[in-house]
């Protein structure tokens, strides 16, 4: 505890730094870019709910996507059908998310391993029929999907719709981010991750199993969720084939190139995702797919503990100065 | 916090929650003809025997003699076939798994399971669960009460360390640390929720003759100081005849033999048990 502090006191200017710079961003770069480093944003959070369950607690998810597309699918039609507005939408999503997720949880304390996985895939397979289908076309929009239209800032402020988006973006990470740093640190993160380590010792010292990891589902699926709504937000667009099989398998990518069981690490895996695949497509059209599979690979073999490890390790050679 | 433990007994155990016992002599745990089968395997057949609290009983016998499996059944880990188990007269076997140490039990495990990739503090922290823990969302919001709680088990967690010499690993990750170390972060794990009963499964297996001299001073210590009753599985037949009041003998699952550590070495069931096992 005591070291930790010290630790954190040695980073706060650089952490102030890295904060002013996040909320002061939008000023110095164009809208597009802006809109850009929201959707990392939106990414970031969905990647730490993920890594809540699969890093932190060791249940495997590979249908993190169908808990994205369902905050996605709740913000738009509570504000298409229902005419509730955007930022409204947040905390119905975060309630039905964490349901969902919990419910989920139940059935995934019986599945180890490599059935849970197997059983969240089938999830992530599922998604894009379930929002096709006829019988929910008329709240889902079918194929077609919903349209919505831009958030406009609040009190007429004058600035532009993007900026504001982000700035409404960052607050929800602000507080989630905080909020999972907090339950990490003390005594429920520490049970989460002494279930994962040894679940049966764990238990012995008096942990109820069952009721963390269901509750660590239902967290998990209520960030991933939130993330998705706020995507619906800001995209204005929400349609079936943005949520395949392969949105779940992006996130666990996340999860593992920023860092398995590292909050901070959820940034730079987010980043990796989004931005990644661009700039291979960019460097070659024929090999795009070949591009990214040898980074990946790359990442995977020199940093097996993720990006953020490996910051934390630049982050001490460079303040490891002779006394 | 030890030495107030040790200086005001009684008074600490009320306050952790716990009925303290009228006299040192009452039973704390009472089992009855214990019956445990895997498949064709009798493991317990119609084990008895209790402890009084505050009493040291060493529980040995033969390998597959059934030791482990009745510590299984304590923890809820195994379900018994029959009999029952009963802790300050209560029986546990409707109990959960995790309600255990509400009871005031704690036990380590045979081959040490550790979080090995928590650190030893972390280690230690969760051993006291159940004096930290609130809710999510107060965990979440970081509230006084949890941050004031968490003050309270590092000093307890430091204390447990301090006592069992692993102070110096706070920081390290248990996974990487030699086995003796981590057979005693096991031990300090099962200490800082302040046992009455604690379990300890062949502490001593794999420590070197000078670890299990420093072994035998802190079981000694441990129950001098906290006044708790343990129930020691141990072949290091010189270890458990020094620490223990009582000594059960069992074999096949069953109790052969009961009393003072010198009765049991010179019992004839006993003798035999341990000479067939050697023969075998
Ligand atoms: N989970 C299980 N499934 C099947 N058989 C088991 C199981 N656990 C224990 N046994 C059997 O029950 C018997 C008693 O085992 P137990 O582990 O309790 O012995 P022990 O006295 O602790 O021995 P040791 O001194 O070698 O640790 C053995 O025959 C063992 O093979
Ligand atoms: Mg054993």
């Amino acid at each position: 505890m005591q070291s930790q502090m010290i630790k954190t006191s040695s980073s706060r200017p650089l952490v102030a730094a890295v904060c002013m710079l996040a909320i002061l961003l939008p000023l110095f770069v164009s809208d597009f870019r802006s809109f850009q480093v929201t959707q990392i944003l939106v990414y970031a959070i969905a990647v730490l709910g993920l890594n809540l369950l699969t890093g932190y607690n060791g249940q495997i998810s590979l249908g993190h996507g169908a808990f994205f597309a369902l905050g996605a699918y709740v913000a738009a039609i509570l504000m298409d059908k229902a005419g509730v507005p955007y930022w409204a939408t947040i905390p119905v999503v975060a309630a039905v998310c964490f349901v969902v997720g919990f419910i989920f949880g139940l059935p995934a304390l019986r599945l180890a391993g490599h059935y849970l996985a197997l059983a969240t895939f089938s999830l992530a397979l599922a998604t894009p029929q379930l929002l096709k289908h006829p019988a929910l076309e008329k709240w889902t929009g079918g194929v077609q999907g919903i349209f919505l239209s831009k958030p406009q800032p609040p009190f007429g402020l004058a600035m532009s719709q993007d900026r504001w988006l982000y700035w409404f973006v960052l607050l929800h990470v602000v507080v989630l981010f905080v909020c999972a740093a907090n339950l990490l640190r003390g005594p429920v993160g520490r049970a989460i991750r002494a279930i994962r380590d040894q679940p049966l010792a764990a238990e012995t010292a008096g942990i109820d199993n069952s009721r963390f990891k269901t509750t660590v589902f239902g967290i998990s699926a209520m960030y991933t969720g939130i993330a998705g709504a706020l995507s619906a937000i800001v995209l204005q667009f929400v349609s079936p084939d943005s949520f395949t099989m392969f949105l779940s398998i992006y996130f666990l990518v996340g999860v593992v190139v920023g860092g398995v069981g590292s909050i901070w690490g959820a940034f730079l895996g987010a980043a990796f995702i989004l931005i990644v695949p661009n700039l291979s497509s960019e460097v070659s059209k024929s090999a795009t797919g070949m591009l990214y599979a040898m980074v990946l690979l790359l990442l995977i073999w020199r940093m097996p503990n993720g990006l953020w490890s490996g910051v934390l390790w630049m982050w001490r050679a460079a303040t490891r100065r002779p006394a | 916090m030890w030495c107030h433990v040790a200086s005001a007994g009684r008074g600490k155990l009320m306050e952790t929650g716990y009925t303290a016992p009228p006299n040192s002599a009452e039973t704390i745990l009472e089992i009855s003809e214990l019956t445990v089968r895997f498949g064709g395997v009798i493991a317990l057949n119609g084990l008895s025997f209790k402890v009084a609290s505050g009493q040291v009983v060493g529980l040995i016998g033969p390998n597959g003699a059934g030791k482990t499996t009745a510590f299984n059944c304590l923890s809820r880990i195994y379900k018994p076939n029959a009999g029952d188990i009963k802790v300050d007269g209560q029986s546990i076997l409707k109990l959960d798994r995790h309600a255990i140490p509400a009871l005031g039990v704690a036990r380590t495990f045979q081959n040490v399971a550790l979080f090995d990739n928590l650190t030893v503090m972390d280690n230690v922290l969760v051993g006291a669960h159940r004096a930290s823990i609130s809710g999510f969302m107060a965990n979440a919001l970081w509230l006084p009460k949890v941050r004031s709680a968490e003050r309270a088990i590092h000093d307890r967690a430091r204390d447990a360390m301090a006592f069992l010499k692993i102070e110096d690993c706070a920081d390290a990750l248990a996974g990487a640390l030699p086995f003796p170390i981590r057979k005693r972060v096991e031990f300090a794990r099962a200490l800082v929720c302040n046992p009455r009963l604690l379990l300890l499964d062949e502490p001593a297996a794999g420590l070197n003759h000078e670890e299990v001299e420093v072994l035998r001073e802190q079981i000694s210590n441990v129950r001098d100081r906290y006044r708790c009753a343990i129930l020691l599985v141990e072949h290091h037949m010189s270890l458990v005849m020094a620490v223990s009041d009582r000594v059960v003998a069992m074999d096949f699952g069953m109790k052969i033999a009961e009393g003072t550590p010198e009765e049991v070495q010179q019992h004839p069931k006993v003798i035999q048990a341990y000479l067939g096992a050697d023969a075998a």
